[in-house]
């Protein structure tokens, strides 16, 4: 039974790293992968920005594209959270697209049963919960589970990681200047573990995450799971 | 500097909150009272089993009482009076505010002393008693100090949250006139007891606000951590109540639920200090006459959208602006409204209508929903800010954010315009991208590209790099 790839319109357009690595390691795994060239974007930003028509289309649309797929895999947990809260409500569809809807994380680790997906990762790392996934997904454990199966990482615990990094969408533009001092005191906590690299289940927060780090010159770098679990 | 504070211009929140940034005393302020707040709360919480199931019985009789207020608040007129108390209906702040000043006025008193009262905070009623030649003294320490300073309350609980010790002494020390008073916590409340003692003994006329109020005993009830609330509900011989209508249930029986909620939530508290119920007037005990104002002021409106009503389940415990993280970096200032954080986000651009300066406190959120976690009576509140900005959107003409949406809307639409969209924004961007990374940042980008880097459209999107495995393959 194929897995349809939800690679989500930001992966797609503007980290495709992410979405190369999330096929890397799920075919590595055994599992096929289809990707369903019609998707375009779930419509999270439309709502959340006070757009619920357009999202209420881009939700009709997200259902037809993926009608027939046991399984909807996607490398970006608020993206996931937007599925699972609200495309049936916004299609007006009782579609169970939202128990067919999967973080990353939780399909290894819910559907697969596997922890240990035979990764091998030299160096340091952190991790970022992001709040969609820890409070929409609540996604608890399984990032760190799948994390400390891999081989060489060093896992080093993030203070205040359940505070927001400050993205929130078009919040990073309207209100920047808050958005920038929240960010500020994530980067500090992670550049405090001392860790090589962020790593995070949400390919959004990664983005604002990367942004302030290379923006104050850090060697820290951000890597979603994927990219850590497909090494 | 307090007048300034109070006179300051009304500005969008993302403004307000840039000069907030740059108080980089009061953001320490704020950040250490909410980490030690919410600590406690998170304490308490653990140390009760049974918090899910009291959460779900808060959330379903606050929202049971909304749904029947219009019966309720007659059971409560019809309770209130039968005990002695007389109830007065105020359609907005103005009607409020002038029964309430006739209501001192009959009196002959020149001054009142006051409980704590975010609805008196929230109409102006001070403002107004001024005017009318009544002097009104907060009673509440924390409000007591934002009334001498000239400032609003910053925190629901904590109205003087933003000030450190050493600036409440250094007010405090002129205010009082007490040049040698003492930086110590002793010292300022030994002073602040001395000046508020006197005006209890003189007060002949007290002006609360409620907590609850129970339909079926005609019951009011105050809770608070000093006695100070205690004194102006029992010494004076009348009373003078303002309540919100939305702050009825139904029985005696729901404050056994609230009243374990609220002090959790709140202070981190099994249970509050003071906890004073009163119904109606009793002979040879407390106020001789009591009064009882139910203001609207836009909470009917509020309730009329099925959407947007579960706001006005909140009992006002804090714990959404103790954890909010936006909150936390701007204080409560950067909020035009008496009630700052989330819980004001969506609860003030309800009453006033969406627009001005109430209509930026919706967006004053990342959507983290570390507020709906921690609300005593489970309003989605994240739910809730997007469906205000919906209310916003509409009210408005569309600015550059709407016309970026739709054009954004319209090359999702389908699969053929969302590639193309792909191609040529790389094609646009080429002059501005080095090293994949955007050099300058157009129009609403602008914010983000201060303090953040952002990669252009990928040289080969996720789908490019799909098709061309699929081909080689």
């Amino acid at each position: 039974m194929p897995v349809a790839l939800f690679v989500t319109c930001l992966v797609d357009t503007l980290s495709p790293e992410v979405g190369r690595a999330t096929v890397t390691l799920l075919e590595r795994l055994g599992v096929e992968v289809e990707f369903p060239r019609a998707q375009t974007c779930c419509g999270q930003l439309h709502l959340n920005a006070g757009y619920p028509e357009m999202a209420s289309a881009l939700a009709r649309r997200f259902l037809d594209t993926f009608a027939g797929y046991e399984a909807i895999v996607a490398p970006s947990g608020s993206c996931v959270a937007h599925v699972r809260a609200h495309v049936p409500e916004l299609a007006a569809d009782p579609d169970d697209v939202a128990d067919r809807t999967l973080d990353l994380s939780e399909f290894l680790v819910d559907r697969l049963d596997a922890h240990d997906v035979g990764s091998a990762y030299a160096g340091t790392l952190t991790y970022h919960p992001t709040c969609h996934s820890l409070r929409i997904l609540r996604l608890g454990d399984r990032p760190e589970l799948l994390l400390r199966s891999v081989t060489g990482v060093d896992l080093r615990p993030l203070a205040d990681a359940t505070e927001c990094c400050g993205f929130g969408g078009t919040f990073a533009l309207r209100n920047a200047d808050v958005s920038t001092a929240m960010l500020s005191d994530k980067l500090r906590r992670v550049e405090e573990t001392g860790a090589d690299a962020v790593c995070a289940c949400d390919a959004s927060c990664l983005l604002h995450l990367r942004g302030g780090l290379e923006r104050r010159g850090s060697p820290t770098r951000a890597v979603h799971l994927a990219e850590v679990l497909a090494t | 500097m307090s007048a300034a504070a109070r006179d300051a211009p009304r500005l969008p929140f993302e403004q307000s909150a840039r000069a907030a940034l740059e108080d980089a005393t009061m953001r320490a302020n704020v950040l250490r009272a909410t980490t030690t707040i919410r600590a406690r709360r998170a304490a308490a919480v653990a140390d009760t089993p049974d918090w899910p199931e009291l959460r779900a019985a808060g959330e379903a009789l606050r929202q049971r009482a909304l749904l029947r207020l219009d019966e309720l608040l007659v059971r409560l007129e019809a309770a209130v009076t039968a005990a002695g108390g007389v109830v007065h209906w105020a359609r907005d702040a103005a009607e409020a505010n002038a029964l309430v000043v006739g209501l001192v006025s009959a009196t002959g008193e020149r001054s009142v002393v006051k409980v704590k009262s975010l609805t008196t905070d929230e109409i102006g009623l001070n403002d107004a008693l001024a005017a009318a030649g009544i002097e009104p003294i907060e009673t509440d320490l924390a409000e007591r100090i934002v009334q001498l300073a000239g400032e609003r309350p910053s925190h629901l609980l904590v109205p003087s949250l933003h000030r450190g010790r050493p600036e409440i002494a250094e007010l405090l020390r002129e205010a009082l006139d007490e040049p040698g008073l003492a930086d110590d916590a002793v010292s300022l409340l030994a002073a602040a007891r001395r000046h508020l003692r006197d005006a209890f003994l003189r007060a002949r006329v007290a002006v609360s606000g409620a907590n609850f109020a129970v339909a079926e005993t005609g019951t009011v009830g105050v809770v608070e951590s000093e006695g100070n609330g205690r004194m102006c509900t029992t010494l004076p011989e009348t009373l003078v109540t303002v309540m919100g209508i939305e702050k009825v249930v139904e029985e005696w029986d729901d404050l056994g639920v609230l009243l374990q909620l609220l002090p959790r939530s709140a202070t981190g508290e099994r249970m509050n200090p003071y906890t004073s119920l009163w119904t109606g007037v009793s002979p040879g005990d407390g106020p001789r006459a009591f009064h009882l104002v139910l203001v609207d002021a836009g909470r009917t409106r509020v309730l009329a959208d099925p959407d947007g009503r579960p706001a006005l389940r909140c009992i006002r415990c804090s714990a959404c602006v103790n954890v909010c993280p936006v909150y936390r970096q701007t204080g409560g200032h950067a909020y035009d409204t008496v009630y700052a954080g989330p819980i004001g986000a969506i609860l003030q651009p309800q009453l006033s209508g969406e627009r001005g300066t109430a209509a930026s406190l919706p967006y004053a959120s990342s959507l983290c929903g570390a507020c709906a976690d921690v609300c005593p009576v489970g309003i989605d509140i994240p739910r809730i800010l997007v469906h205000e900005r919906a209310k916003v959107v509409k009210a408005a003409r569309p600015g550059l954010e709407g016309r970026a949406l739709r054009m954004l809307g319209r090359a999702f639409s389908t699969s053929e315009r969302y590639e193309r969209a792909q191609r040529t924004a790389r094609a646009l961007q080429r002059p501005a991208v080095r090293d994949d990374r955007l050099r300058w940042f157009p129009g609403p980008l602008a914010g983000w590209g201060r303090s953040r880097t952002l990669p252009g459209v990928a040289p080969q999107t996720f789908r490019e790099w799909w098709e061309a495995r699929d081909r080689g393959a």
